[in-house]
């Protein structure tokens, strides 16, 4: 096994690489553009074979992936932000359709005003999509969740797409060692789509036909079922993935909850800012703890009722925002904690608001939450505001 | 864990340098990460880029704002780019390499420095790059020429693994080219102040 230095978007693209996805439909924005750019490059160079289709938008590059996934092809496709938003329509589509795409998400906030930095809004418009939605911690992550996708899509229990996010910038263009499976590995690891539906001629079924109002609702159902298949599926893939490449991933990851009064959860690259947080925080006599959701959808309910449940406090810090509902990340949690454990049980859980258009969090960002947490725990708030 | 700033201008080379720091640290058994100031990058404005080493894996996404070290590519940027210079303070006993053409320059430079700096060395960047040729529609790329004397004057990363990085990164006569300016820079980069038996200065 081979590690190199390379960025967020060179990781996506080795993992692609190394999935042979037959079909590529991709249109380029920022920050997402280099991995399309190094996709491009290893198919120039014949590292990789897959059809690359050209498109004029980020709605027609789902649509191809529709159509090659549809025909039973492995297909893959990347994103931003607007371009995301431009997609929208048939993100959706593809979800219904049961077409297990894989779609790496380079996070960015939404104009106006116009900011190609980094936030987690453009990924979480995408929660009622019925895509699984993993939110990579580093690069590593990045290349290893993209290879799991596959895996875990494509298998028959969950048959739906997965979307891979990383950081915008703050992954996609920070350069790190990663630990690159090798491909004989992965040809084993992922082995051949096989889809239990596909388009042939000699097989002739009808796609997306109009269903009537009787059994519309079983559809969605079955969709959430699967939907929820899916928490097993992610632990098996997991399991088989660590046999592979010897690292562990899970749903959420914990560090020093067990006996923790004070936790901190966070979502995407700046998770090892809240860990360097909790470490701090206990040589101060604080006892603190991280927890970083990697899986949002599904939710890990459960892991997160059991991770928490005995915390004094959580604090619940988000780059996103649901404007008029505020905390998106903290209203699932505080529900999943209340459903498990009852209002008088439940720990107190403050979300934040913070991290968006670029806006740095440190590990005293996390650190002061905490505090203001501890002086006043009900209560969602922003942090990092100028008053500008 | 050494955190490192790079200032320079778009086409200086800054971000190269960051991700050279990333690779050689790596060849030389140590865990690293580099990242460029976030944001729209053009030819002439002011560019940060930040590298982290450790021997531990880094697990810290955030900014760098109180380096180990700071390179400066272009002495005249920190006089005109204030702003951007103003959220990074040196750690107490830090070092700063910087693109100077001499002695002079150099010792007045460091007159309106602050106390706590642990050393200051300088190197002409541009001279090095230019002898060499290493010239991208009419920019000196001085990266590599400033790497080298990083080495010399802080010790972080050796010369060797330096030379190894770049040979990774580019192909064949431009590597040879930059390994040569890399080369050049730690022979010619000169110490000002010493702070005693500590590597580096």
């Amino acid at each position: 096994m081979q590690t190199k230095v390379i960025t967020g978007s060179r990781s996506v693209a080795t993992a692609v690489m190394l999935a042979k996805p037959e079909v590529i439909a991709a249109y380029p924005v920022t920050p997402q553009t280099e991995i399309v750019e190094d996709i491009a490059t290893f198919i120039e160079e014949k590292r990789l074979g897959s059809r690359f289709i050209k498109v004029d938008s980020e709605h027609s590059a789902m649509g191809a992936c529709i159509g090659a996934s549809s025909a039973g092809a492995r297909t893959f496709t990347a994103t931003s932000s607007q371009g995301l938003l431009y997609m929208d329509e048939v993100v959706h589509w593809a979800a219904h359709a049961r077409l297990p795409i894989v779609m790496a998400v380079a996070t960015r906030a939404l104009a106006a005003p116009w900011s190609i930095l980094n936030e987690h809004t453009d990924f979480m418009t995408q929660l009622t999509s019925g895509w699984i939605q993993i939110m990579a911690e580093n690069n590593q992550d990045a290349l290893d969740s993209m290879l799991q996708a596959y895996k875990i899509g494509e298998d028959p229990r969950v048959t739906l797409p997965v979307m891979v996010g990383l950081d915008g910038f703050i992954l996609t263009h920070t350069s790190m060692p990663v630990e690159i499976p090798e491909q004989a590995d992965i040809d084993s690891f992922l082995g051949e789509r096989k889809p239990e539906f596909e388009i042939d001629v000699e097989r002739p079924f009808t796609f997306g036909n109009v269903i009537d109002e009787r059994y519309y609702i079983d559809m969605r159902h079955k969709m959430f079922e699967s939907m929820q298949a899916a928490k097993e599926v992610i632990g098996s893939v997991s399991n088989e993935y660590k046999r592979l490449a010897g690292r562990e991933y899970s749903m959420l990851e914990c560090y020093n909850c067990d006996d923790a009064e004070h936790i901190i959860v966070s979502i995407g690259a700046s998770s090892g800012d809240a860990r360097e947080a909790s470490d701090r925080l206990r040589k101060e006599g604080v006892k603190a703890g991280a927890v970083r959701i990697r899986v949002i959808r599904p939710f890990p309910s459960e892991e997160i009722a059991k991770a928490l449940g005995g915390a004094e406090t959580v604090t619940v810090v988000e780059r996103s925002l649901s404007v008029g509902g505020g905390n998106i990340l903290a209203h699932e949690i505080r529900s999943a904690l209340y459903s498990a454990h009852g209002p008088e049980e439940a720990p107190f859980v403050k979300g934040f608001i913070t991290g968006l258009g670029g806006k740095d969090i440190t590990p005293n960002d996390y650190i002061n939450m905490v505090g203001i947490t501890r002086e006043r725990p009900t209560g969602d708030e922003w942090f990092g505001l100028t008053g500008g | 864990m050494k955190e490192i700033v790079f200032y320079g201008r778009g086409g200086h080379g800054a971000v190269m340098a960051s991700e050279l720091t990333a690779i050689a640290a790596y060849k030389a058994g140590m865990q690293s990460q580099a990242f460029p100031f976030f944001g729209g990058e053009r030819r002439g404005a002011p560019v940060k880029a930040f590298a982290r080493i450790d021997t531990q894996p880094i697990r810290v996404h955030s900014q760098i704002y109180e380096p180990d070290i700071i390179v400066i590519l272009d002495a005249e940027l920190l006089k005109v780019a204030r702003e951007s210079v103003s959220s990074i303070a040196l750690k107490a006993g830090g070092s700063i390499v910087i693109n100077l053409p001499g002695r002079d320059a150099a010792e007045k430079y460091a007159a309106g420095l602050n106390a706590n700096i642990g050393g200051l060395a300088f190197v002409d960047a541009t001279s090095i790059a230019r002898e060499l040729g290493l010239v991208v529609a009419g920019w000196p790329v001085i990266n590599t020429a400033m790497l080298g004397a990083m080495a010399k004057a802080t010790g972080v990363i050796g010369l060797e693994n330096m030379a190894n990085a770049i040979e990774e990164y580019w192909p064949k006569p431009l590597a040879d080219k930059n390994i040569e300016a890399a080369r050049k820079g730690y022979e010619m980069c000169t110490a000002l102040q010493r702070s005693g038996a500590e590597g580096g200065f």
